[in-house]
């Protein structure tokens, strides 16, 4: 029991940038505007968790320019997955366990 | 431990997974409607080409020309019906109708029927006229399937269809504008109806 906690990533603890990993596992990537209007929250709160995010090397950032507009994306990362597929492979284990 | 929440967890992450990756709100009428645009567009071509006069439709005849108006008018009527209902079905969902899935979900489907639109203007030029009927049935039954991993799964079995009846319609020449009508209009309209009475009607 103990060791399936262990796993449990406190990181992920949080709804919000579990829904923001789990965007990102089934997109090639998504821009900031699309994920605020996926997750309904607002700029600062979407940013604050994606730092944290960001900082874990779970996902990374990419600025570019459309239109000569400022467009930032995120993708995430190979850490970023294995880590979350553990998180999962934990939730379930904890939920399967009497 | 919260078990509850763990199951919440698994919960939220399974909905962002669809709500990501996955436009739901193409509407059922429109297919209907879509549909019937189908059978009468084929109606008119079927009495256009019974009152042609003379043996062959070349290129600069009339009786073409009002074929491909006939084609241009099903097409247009089509796209706009088709717009303005998923439109309307996002907005009263309050689903983004311009959003990340809507877009995948349009590349997607565009690939397959611009390549198919592509080659049939192609078989045009070539003089092939006979093809072009089972062309357009392949090539939108392979876009609405590339398209079905981002909408309901329901579209995939109207895209194996339209594929079937376009193979069905080469192997049997001389009824393409049967098989055109009965994929592009009749199973648009059971599709339709599939849809509507699954999804819309609550």
């Amino acid at each position: 029991m103990k060791e399936i906690l262990n796993s449990i990533n406190k990181v992920f603890d949080h709804r919000i940038r579990l829904a923001i990993m789990s965007a990102l596992m089934v997109n090639e990537f998504m821009d900031f505007s699309s994920l605020k209007e996926l997750l309904g929250v607002t700029d600062g709160n979407l940013a604050s968790h994606i730092k944290a995010l960001e900082s874990e090397l779970f996902i990374e950032v990419e600025k570019q320019f459309i239109d000569k507009k400022p467009n930032t994306r995120y993708r995430v990362t190979k850490e970023g997955q294995v880590a979350f597929h553990k998180h999962i492979d934990a939730l379930e284990k904890l939920i399967n366990s009497k | 431990m919260n078990k509850e929440k763990y199951l919440e967890d698994l919960g939220e992450i399974r909905k962002i997974m669809g709500e990501s990756t996955q436009f739901l709100s193409l509407s059922g009428i429109s297919g209907v409607l879509v549909g019937i645009f189908a059978l009468l567009g084929s109606a008119q071509v079927y009495y256009l080409i019974e009152n042609h006069v003379g043996n062959y439709i070349t290129l600069e005849s009339t009786t073409f020309r009002y074929i491909v108006i006939t084609a241009g008018v099903v097409l247009f009527l089509s796209v706009v019906t088709a717009f303005l209902f998923t439109y309307l079905k996002a907005r009263k969902s309050s689903q983004q109708l311009w959003n990340a899935a809507s877009k995948k979900l349009i590349i997607n489907f565009l690939i397959p029927l611009l390549t198919g639109g592509c080659f049939s203007i192609l078989l045009i030029n070539q003089q092939v006229y006979g093809l072009i009927g089972s062309v357009t049935l392949i090539f939108y039954g392979l876009a609405c399937i590339n398209a079905s991993k981002y909408t309901l799964r329901d579209i995939r079995y109207l895209g194996l269809i339209q594929v079937v009846l376009g193979l069905l319609s080469m192997a049997v020449p001389g009824y393409s504008l049967y098989f055109w009508a009965l994929g592009f209009g009749v199973f648009h309209i059971i599709y339709g109806f599939i849809m509507y009475f699954k999804y819309d009607k609550k």
